[in-house]
């Protein structure tokens, strides 16, 4: 009893530190429940998952309203490592159908990526396969599948102009952070130039799930979710039925259809040869494609109609000679004679009575008489010497969009080359060149390149007389349901539209001619004008060149076709280009026995 | 104290529901889920503590011992028949009814302390009596740890505020205080940094205290004592403490981060309690507790529900309620005439203080993770019917104390 009252006082001690504790729980809990704020966050993070909602991608169609490109859904398998606990690996395998090292190597991918964040496990699962796992997922903690949409092309042409999608990069999501590890992007043609306007707007959806990943509704009913918002539709300016017909003639052959709408510069036909079906580029089998085709030694990949450059050869002699008329140095009456195939210093190329007079020469490509006329441009005495002649030459060159691009909705294009006259300073020595130093400029070769955009954008100058719109692809974008037609600025030449006659009146006696170099060709139904061009090549056999227009007045197609090393312009461009004209304008009609051997014809042994 | 009881048992009822709710099941009583199967508990928790209210108060007295050695058997008995559940062997399954053996030893221990403390009288500088005391308690500790039930064995522990109302030096505490202290800077820094502070320390007390021999030796000896201890931790962290448990420590002093294992439970205990905010969520709508993120939610971790329901206040008002009742028990303790009773009572706030504040505390970060429930509060039927059986008595006791 003694010791009871002794020892009294230490009540107060034992109480004292239930009180203290008490007080150090309740310092504790107030710094993380109601200071920190950490602890809210990791629980959102915890349970809150945020899906993102893929729009439709803008569909695109050809200038007749035939559906070019469509979207199928895809279903990508996503996995976030960190939650992946305790799960049957061989099952899950056998699920999904790959086997144990796969999934190990995929593991090992994603957690590199991050444990945390969410990655592509499986890519594009196919929708009846999609529904078997999404039952038994569930049993996989850590797992879930994301909806998504591929590219799909009922109709295999236009691949280079519409290009294809791919997983976006890095590098691009550094550049805009609308893209996230995952997303889509256009990385060529129109995918990649009107990549805004057909990825619309992602949407979010925000939900709720508990420790096993498993969706438990929406987060606070919704209301921070959004819908996602489809892209919008294009209107193309190729005709799809004309683009299939010319790739279908330019098979088993290397080269490039251009052909233009010249009242609008709306590209009609954008063809590269040899191509490729543009389905190979979708989704799985993508990576794999790719590689072959880029391995090809024909480089289908490779866009020629406007990236490869070529000397213009004769066909250049449609530009010469409205640069002459507009310099007065020739009149259409003006005769040169030539001594045909063995003339001096520049060769014809072939036979023909003598003296031609500037229309002739068109109809018949006489390379000595253009040889005159280039030297009288350049040797004008209304120009203190031969560069500042020359410098007056490239000026108009260029008004003609040589040497130059045209930053339309290309995409990529390549200038050509138009040589500065610091070129020849450099190589000749300033002051030291003079018109027959550069004469193969005359006959369209030497330094001179255009891609086969530009001269069939020549061409439609020739057409309308003067002046181009620059030629595109797309010609309306819908927005709101509304087709919003792009406008594009008139852009003239340095030459007046009478200027442009003598050689139109060339072009048309070519076909319609006696002595026409396209004469073969002509057709009844239809007033054609062309021009053949045969580029000498160094490596092997020349390239086939034709540039064309029809009909001869109100003109609604320009076309440039370039074969390579097909011999002469006549063999293969010729009836190419007469095909395509005869195509578009009529639609149905008899089909002369030359589309066949042009179907048919293969010059991949020349390769 | 009943009404404390009562408030704390419906607390944990509620929180128990919330945290194992299932849509499908959403009756309280319904017996299939943890929940209606803890009514089943209090019913019959509260049928006991009727039973011990109609028992003599004698009874208690008279069989502290053979009912301390009834409970060292049964505790032998479950090391061999027992069945082991989450990594120890401690409990008996009768049908559909798990028993913990380890739950009841708590209050068995107890009546034999307060037994064996009352009848002779005790000098705590007598060696032979401190010794049979540490006995009683080492043998159900012991038993309890080859259990691999390392939490309710350390509960014993608990004991020292028993000692210390009936007249341990009160230098023993503080001697523990130091220990833990030292322990804790020698993990966190290296053992020759520790001792030069300590150093330091000793170096400073000499300018501030009576500069005589006597002193100075004693400091010294002190010093020796605290160096050599120091540098035996980390030799008995690494080869006496098993990996988990070192897992632990180092996750609660912030040496290791290990969010996957050990750490994952303080880590998702914390959000589920942090994100409760002031208020909290609201009943049945704690993200963290409706989607099963924290473990072991409605058995150790039953705060988290509290805390991310309830938020800081629910919080507050349930470290209230414990601390309340704790208070009370001692208040009632000192009233008592009989030393048993008395005893006893200290015996009861101390073994309910340990649960509560290292329940607490594991759950807010501050210790490490060991399995002990928090008391009436927790899911489980051996620990509330030991818990009431435990406090019962004492209500009892109390009843009678003007018949000492």
């Amino acid at each position: 009893m003694i010791e009871n009252k002794a020892y009294e006082g230490r009540k107060i001690v034992i109480i004292g530190i239930f009180i203290v504790i008490g007080i150090i729980f309740a310092a504790r809990l107030f710094y993380i429940q109601v200071i920190n704020d950490k602890y809210v966050l990791s629980a959102n993070n915890n349970v809150l998952r945020y899906i993102t909602q893929y729009p439709a991608r803008g569909l695109v169609y050809d200038r007749t309203g035939k559906l070019m490109v469509f979207n199928e859904a895809a279903y990508d398998l996503m996995v976030v490592p960190k939650l992946v606990k305790n799960i049957d690996t061989l099952q899950f395998c056998r699920l999904i159908g790959i086997d144990k090292e796969a999934f190990i190597k995929k593991m090992k991918k994603a957690r590199n990526y991050s444990p945390y964040k969410a990655s592509i496990f499986e890519e594009q699962i196919s929708k009846e396969h999609y529904g078997y796992i999404e039952e038994k997922l569930f049993k996989y903690p850590g797992f879930w599948v994301q909806p998504r949409t591929l590219r799909k092309y009922p109709i295999p042409a236009a691949a280079h102009s519409l290009g294809y999608i791919g997983e976006v990069s890095p590098m691009e999501i550094e550049a805009n952070p609308y893209y996230a590890i995952g997303d889509y992007i256009g990385k060529s043609g129109i995918e990649k130039a009107y990549e805004t306007e057909l990825r619309g707007k992602k949407g979010l959806k925000i939900s709720m799930v508990d420790v096993f990943n498993r969706e438990k509704g929406s987060y606070q009913n919704g209301i921070y979710d959004t819908l996602p918002l489809a892209g919008n539709d294009l209107y193309v300016s190729l005709d799809v039925e004309l683009q299939a017909y010319g790739e279908k003639l330019m098979k088993n052959k290397k080269g490039s259809i251009v052909a233009i709408e010249p009242s609008t510069g709306e590209i009609l036909a954008l063809i590269s040869s040899p191509t490729y079906d543009p389905n190979l580029l979708i989704g799985r089998i993508r990576s794999k494609n790719y590689n072959e085709l880029y391995a090809d030694s024909l480089k289908p990949l490779f866009n020629r109609a406007l990236l490869a450059m070529y000397p213009p050869g004769s066909t250049f002699k449609t530009v010469e000679a409205p640069i002459a008329l507009q310099e007065g140095v020739v009149t259409p009456a003006t005769t040169f004679s030539c001594g045909g195939v063995t003339a001096s210093p520049i060769k014809c190329s072939h036979n023909h009575y003598s003296p031609l007079n500037l229309i002739e020469a068109i109809e018949q490509s006489c390379n000595p008489y253009y040889w005159n006329v280039f030297r009288k441009i350049i040797e004008n005495k209304k120009y203190a010497n031969t560069r500042e002649a020359y410098i007056n030459w490239k000026s108009y060159v260029n008004s003609f969009n040589l040497g130059m691009t045209f930053n339309t909705d290309l995409n990529i294009e390549r200038s050509g080359n138009v040589p500065a006259p610091e070129y020849y300073d450099k190589y000749f020595g300033k002051g030291q060149w003079r018109s027959m130093t550069i004469r193969s400029l005359s006959i369209g070769q030497g330094e001179l390149l255009v891609t086969p955009l530009q001269l069939c954008n020549v061409v439609a100058i020739i057409a309308n007389r003067g002046y181009y719109y620059p030629p595109h692809l797309v010609r309306a974008v819908s927005r709101n349901k509304v087709r919003e037609v792009k406008e594009y600025e008139k852009k003239f030449t340095k030459v007046e539209p009478r200027n442009f006659e003598p050689v139109v009146e060339g072009m048309y006696l070519a076909y319609n001619g006696s002595h026409g170099t396209a004469r073969r060709y002509k057709m009844d139904s239809i007033v054609m004008c062309g021009k053949t061009g045969t580029v000498q090549n160094p490596h092997g056999e020349n390239h086939s060149l034709f540039i064309a227009f029809a009909p001869r007045d109100n003109p609604r197609i320009a076309i440039a076709v370039v074969v390579e090393n097909a011999g002469y312009g006549s063999a293969y461009g010729t009836p190419i280009a007469t095909l395509m004209m005869a195509k578009y304008l009529l639609r149905e009609f008899e089909r002369p026995t030359y589309e066949e051997d042009m179907f048919n014809a293969s010059l991949i042994s020349r390769y | 104290m009943v009404s404390l009881y009562l408030a704390l048992v419906l607390v944990g009822w509620i929180s128990i529901y919330s945290a194992i709710y299932d849509e499908n099941h959403q009756s309280i009583f319904d017996m299939s889920q943890g929940y209606g199967k803890q009514m089943v508990w209090i019913v019959t928790a509260l049928f006991l503590a009727l039973v011990i209210i109609l028992t003599d108060f004698k009874f208690f007295s008279a069989f502290a011992f053979p009912i301390y050695f009834f409970m060292i058997l049964i505790l032998i008995a479950v090391l061999i028949f027992g069945s082991t559940i989450s990594g120890s062997k401690s409990w008996f399954q009768i049908g559909s009814v798990s028993l913990q053996p380890a739950e009841f030893a708590k209050f068995a221990t107890n009546l034999a302390i307060a037994k064996y403390l009352s009848t002779l009288n005790v000098n705590f500088k007598q060696f032979k009596s401190v010794g049979k005391m540490l006995i009683i308690l080492l043998l159900p500790s012991l038993l309890i740890f080859l259990q691999n039930d390392t939490g309710s064995a350390i509960v014993y522990v608990a004991f020292i505020f028993v000692f210390y109302r009936e007249g341990m030096p009160g230098a023993i505490l503080i001697i523990g205080l130091i220990s833990v202290v030292l322990f804790i800077m020698t993990l966190l820094l290296n053992p020759v940094a520790v001792i030069i502070t300590l150093f330091v320390i000793c170096v400073l007390l000499v300018f501030f205290m009576k500069r005589n021999l006597q002193n100075l030796v004693i400091l010294f000896g002190m010093f020796l004592i605290m160096s050599a201890f120091i540098l035996s931790v980390n030799y008995a962290f690494d080869n006496a403490l098993e990996q988990h448990h070192r897992t632990r420590i180092n996750v609660l002093l912030g040496i290791e981060t290990d969010l996957k294992g050990a750490g994952y439970n303080v880590n998702q205990s914390l959000i589920a309690i942090g994100s409760g905010g002031l208020t909290g969520k609201g009943f049945l709508n704690g993200t963290q507790t409706k989607y099963n993120f924290v473990p072991e939610q409605s058995t150790d971790f039953i705060f988290c529900t509290v805390g991310e329901e309830w938020g800081f206040a629910g919080s507050l008002v349930i470290v209230g309620l414990f601390i309340a009742l704790l208070i009370r028990i001692i208040i009632v303790a000192e009233r008592q005439r009989s030393n048993f009773a008395r005893i006893y009572g200290y015996g009861v706030a101390s073994i309910l203080f340990f649960h509560f504040a290292v329940n607490i505390a594991m759950t807010l970060g501050l210790f490490p993770v060991i399995g002990i429930p928090l008391p009436f509060v927790s899911y489980g039927g051996s620990s509330l019917w030991a818990f009431t059986i435990l406090l019962f008595i004492f209500i009892k006791l109390d009843s009678y104390r003007l018949n000492a």
